[in-house]
């Protein structure tokens, strides 16, 4: 132990740790879940928390140790590719299990309030993602569900491996999604779409996502990474101020709407129906216990 | 247009060269869960896999408490 206090949903760490001061130097950084190194002009951000990136407390550190160093990487890159090292995907989404356990240990209203307090965390970290000035590109393999999905959703284009799935299992749980997802998906594809993953829980494929209007690229199996960087070759070879102008004009942020599911998450979140769905999800040993 | 016999033959294929799997050993009635002994994210695979080689999509809730290679093949029938 390192004598930090350990962080729960009801007190969660903030920046200020002491490895934050040196990660915004370092061109180059290795966490418990990530790392990222910018390479020839590309940052690349790798998601590796086994089994899936599910998005926790310690992910969440990160993540946030990597935004706290972004505007020094910005200056020397033109691009961020989000991409896995875990065989399972992208990431299965918000670490349930976690969720579940945390919320145990505390009365309702500290676990509301616990919840909230994650939620304008992890919004903080997606909306600087969101808004990045370079161009950002998710390489998608294997699962991308729930708040990895979300995560995904941040960036500017999504290259997709063939087998990649994409997914919103939260109705199954009595929740809507909480890391912006629905805006932003909104923001993308047509409303119907939205739709159609929200209200039925479905997984498509990349390649209906690219017919969507979700995927900007479909990669052969193992190989979005490597079209990802490509793409961000690409984007080098254009003037950076004309191409962050051109992102800031084209993609808001949408803010309001953003707040909004924040608010609405919560309110479910409240509801013992929703804490009945995590332990059924959390106590499952069947051979589903991936979906909820 | 495929009869559900092909249907079947195709997924029994996939799923043999995909798991490495002898595929004298599956069977249409066969709980692939156990058969091959994979887990909801390779069955998920098997799925994508599917999709991708008869070109439709297959939504889970179509397949969820599916669990042998002929009832998964009546629902990709319906399908194409």
């Amino acid at each position: 132990m390192d004598g930090r206090k350990v962080p729960t949903l009801a007190e969660p760490a903030r920046m200020g740790h002491p490895a934050d001061a040196k990660a915004e130097r370092m061109d180059e950084f290795k966490g418990k879940t990530l790392s990222w190194r910018l390479e020839g002009g590309a940052v690349e951000l790798a998601l590796d928390r086994a089994p899936a990136n599910e998005i926790g407390l310690d992910l969440l550190e990160d993540l946030e140790r990597f935004v706290s160093s972004l505007p020094a990487l910005e200056s020397k890159a033109s691009a961020l590719i989000l991409y896995s090292k875990q065989q399972a995907g992208f990431s299965a989404g918000a670490d349930l299990r976690e969720l579940y356990e945390q919320a145990q240990k505390m009365d309702a209203p500290s676990a509301a309030k616990g919840v909230r307090e994650f939620l304008d965390r992890i919004h903080a970290v997606l909306n600087r993602l969101d808004t990045s000035p370079l161009t950002t590109i998710a390489a998608v393999h294997g699962v991308c569900f729930g708040g990895g999905f979300e995560l995904a959703l941040v960036c500017d284009l999504i290259v997709a491996d063939k087998m990649a799935r994409f997914c919103f299992p939260e109705l199954r749980l009595g929740l809507i999604p909480g890391f912006g997802g629905i805006p932003r998906l909104k923001r993308d594809v047509g409303n119907a779409v939205v739709r159609d993953l929200l209200l039925t829980g479905r997984s498509i494929n990349a390649t209906k996502g690219l017919s969507a209007g979700l995927v900007s690229q479909v990669a052969a199996e193992g190989e979005a990474l490597r079209l990802a960087r490509a793409t961000a070759a690409q984007t080098a070879k254009f003037d950076r101020t004309t191409a962050s102008a051109a992102k800031r004009f084209i993609k808001p942020l949408p803010a309001e709407e953003l707040r909004r599911e924040i608010d609405i998450f919560c309110e479910l979140f409240a509801r013992p129906a929703v804490m009945e769905g995590l332990r059924k999800f959390v106590e499952n040993a069947g051979p589903h216990p991936y979906l909820p | 247009m495929r009869t559900i016999d092909q249907t079947t033959d195709e997924i029994l294929n996939l799923a043999a060269t995909h798991f490495k799997f002898p595929r004298a050993n599956l069977q249409p009635a066969d709980d692939f869960y156990k058969k091959l002994g994979i887990d909801s994210l390779q069955a998920l695979e098997l799925l994508t896999r599917l999709e991708n080689h008869f070109g439709v999509e297959l939504p889970d809730y179509e397949v969820q408490g599916v669990s042998d290679f002929r009832t998964l093949a009546t629902r990709i029938q319906a399908r194409l």
